[in-house]
C-alpha cells in the first residue's frame, strides 16, 4: 500500500499518481459543507451567480462537527455519507473542485466525474471524530452562518489520514474490494 | 425520594420528583456519546482477530483507537450524537411528583446534550427543517412495569445508519427464507454508507409499529447475546455469517466483519402476515442504563 504526504491545494499532477487503496495524510487548508451548503453552492452555479467561496482548486470535506469544546479548535467532527452529494458534487467537479472528502460508497455519475475532471474522492473513517478533529488546528465561518453545523468552514489540517476510493484514472474502490471479498468469502478461499 | 405506606397499610407508594429523571437522563446521554458500550469495544478486538481484509483489519483498530481518545478528551466518539431515543421502564409503585414527567425527560435530553458538548441533530419540523437547537424532542417509550423502581436507557441513534432501516410484510409462506433475503438485501443496499461493522436488530411480528419497536429494542442486546429460543438463536447465526460473506467489511472498504451480530426479537403476529423489519445500528452502538 502506498502512502502520500500530502498537502493542499491538489494539482493535476498530484492527482494522478493517485490509485484506489492509496493512503494519503494531508495538511493545509480545505473547506467543510455539507448537504445544506451544497444545496445552496449548485443553486448559485445553476443561476450563473458568484459562490460566497471560492472553490477552484480546493478540496471539500463533507462534514458537520459538534460544539467545540473550550481548548480545542474546533467540535468532534468525521465525514458525512458522501452519497447524498453525489448530485452536487458532480456540478462542483465541473466548476474546478478537485477533490471531496465522504464516507461511503458513492455512485457512477461520481467515477465518471473524477475521470472527466481529473479529480479525486478521499474517504475518511466514519464516525472516528474523536481522533479526526484532533487533526484540525483551525476553523473559520467563511459561509452560511446560519447553517450552524452546516455552515461552510475554512479548516487547517494537519495530517489528515484519508483512503483514495475513487481515483481520477475512472476506478472505484467499494466496488472492486467488496467484489473481491464477496467472492473470496462465498467460495471459502478465506475463512473469516 | 420517600416510601409512604397507603392508609390501608396494605401497598406501598414511592415518591420521586421528576427532576430525579432529568439528571439521570442527561448523565446517560453525556457518558452514552462518550465512551462505548465495553461489549462493543470487545466485539471490535473480536472482529480485528478474525477479519481477512488487511484494510478491514486496520479499521478496526482505529476504532479502538478512537474510543479511547474520545474516553481520554472527554468527548463523543462520533460527531453525530443522534435523535435521540430513551426507553423508560417505571414501576407501577412509582409517583413521580413536581412536574410534567415527559418534559422532564426532554429536559434531560437538554441538559446533557450542552453539558457534553453534543452535536444538536434534530429539526423541529421535516419539512421545513428548522434546528431546535437542543437536540429535543427526545422520542420517549414509557412502560408500567412491576415494581417501585424507574429503569432509563438512553439510545443516542445517528442518522447513518438509521436512513438504511426498512420494514415489509412478507407473506407468510416466504417463512425464513423471505426473512433471510429481506435483511441481507437491506445490508448489501446500506453498504459502506451505514458504517460498518453493524450491530442488526431483526424484528419479526407484530403489527405495522410493533415489528419496528421490537427492531429497535434488539440492537440494546448484548453483542453475543442470544435470543433465548433456539430457532430463533439459529436465524441469528445463520443472519450473521450470511452477512459476514457480503464482502462489505470494516467501513465498506471489504473485508468479513460486516456485521458484530445480529439480534432478532419476536412477537405474535395476525394470520395472514409475516411482518419483518430491520434497524442498522453503526459502529457507534452507544447505548447506557441506569435505575432510579
Amino acid at each position: 500500500m502506498t502512502t502520500h504526504h500530502l498537502r493542499t491545494p491538489l494539482s493535476d499532477d498530484v492527482i494522478k499518481t493517485l490509485h484506489v487503496g492509496d493512503e494519503v495524510v494531508l495538511s493545509g487548508t480545505i473547506y467543510m459543507a455539507r448537504d445544506a451548503a451544497h444545496k445552496r453552492l449548485v443553486d448559485l452555479l445553476n443561476a450563473g451567480k458568484p459562490l460566497p467561496v471560492d472553490l477552484r482548486g480546493e478540496t471539500v470535506f463533507y462534514g458537520g462537527p459538534g460544539p467545540t469544546k473550550p481548548g480545542h479548535a474546533i467540535g468532534v467532527v468525521a465525514p458525512t455519507s458522501a452519497y447524498r452529494m453525489d448530485p452536487y458534487a458532480t456540478v462542483l467537479f465541473d466548476h474546478g473542485v478537485k477533490a471531496a472528502i465522504g464516507k461511503g460508497d458513492r455512485g457512477d455519475a461520481i467515477r465518471a466525474s473524477c475521470l472527466a475532471n481529473c479529480a479525486v474522492s478521499f474517504s475518511a473513517i466514519g464516525g472516528i471524530s474523536a481522533t479526526l478533529f484532533s487533526c484540525i488546528t483551525d476553523a473559520t465561518v467563511v459561509a452560511y452562518e446560519d447553517l450552524k453545523t452546516e455552515a461552510i468552514q475554512k479548516l487547517e489540517i494537519r495530517d489528515f489520514p484519508l483512503l483514495v476510493t475513487n481515483d481520477a484514472h475512472g476506478r472505484d474502490l467499494y466496488e472492486e474490494e467488496v467484489t473481491k471479498y464477496r467472492k473470496l468469502l462465498s467460495r471459502g478461499e478465506v475463512a473469516s | 425520594m420517600s416510601i409512604t405506606v397507603d392508609i390501608e397499610g396494605k401497598t406501598f407508594m414511592r415518591t420521586l420528583p421528576v427532576t430525579a429523571i432529568t439528571d439521570c437522563v442527561a448523565r446517560l446521554c453525556i457518558e452514552a456519546c462518550h465512551q462505548l458500550p465495553e461489549d462493543v469495544v470487545q466485539g471490535f478486538h473480536d472482529a480485528a482477530a478474525t477479519e481477512v481484509s488487511p484494510l478491514g483489519k486496520s479499521v478496526l483498530m482505529k476504532l479502538i483507537d478512537n474510543d479511547r481518545i474520545a474516553r481520554d478528551n472527554g468527548v463523543s466518539y462520533c460527531h453525530d450524537t443522534g435523535l435521540t431515543i430513551v426507553y423508560v421502564e417505571v414501576g407501577q409503585d412509582v409517583h413521580l411528583t413536581g412536574g410534567d414527567y415527559q418534559q422532564a425527560v426532554h429536559a434531560g435530553v437538554r441538559k446533557g446534550y450542552a453539558e457534553g458538548y453534543m452535536r444538536k441533530s434534530v429539526v423541529g419540523d421535516p419539512l421545513l427543517r428548522v434546528n431546535t437547537n437542543d437536540n429535543t424532542p427526545a422520542v420517549i417509550h414509557t412502560e408500567i412495569v412491576p415494581g417501585s423502581e424507574v429503569h432509563i436507557t438512553v439510545l443516542p441513534k445517528g442518522g447513518g445508519s438509521e436512513n438504511w432501516s426498512t420494514m415489509k410484510f412478507l407473506l407468510p409462506g416466504e417463512g425464513v427464507e423471505g426473512v433471510k433475503k429481506f435483511v441481507l438485501d437491506a445490508i448489501v443496499a446500506a453498504g459502506g454508507s451505514a458504517c460498518p461493522p453493524l450491530t442488526v436488530g431483526v424484528g419479526l411480528g407484530g403489527s405495522f409499529d410493533k415489528v419496528t419497536d421490537i427492531a429497535k429494542k434488539a440492537i440494546l442486546r448484548d453483542i453475543g447475546q442470544h435470543h433465548p429460543d433456539a430457532h430463533i438463536a439459529k436465524l441469528e447465526t445463520e443472519l450473521l455469517e450470511a452477512i459476514n460473506k457480503t464482502g462489505i467489511g470494516p467501513q465498506g472498504y471489504g473485508g468479513s466483519s460486516t456485521a458484530l451480530w445480529v439480534a432478532v426479537e419476536t412477537y405474535a403476529c395476525h394470520i395472514t402476515a409475516l411482518p419483518v423489519a430491520v434497524n442498522i445500528q453503526c459502529h457507534a452502538s452507544r447505548r447506557k442504563s441506569a435505575v432510579i
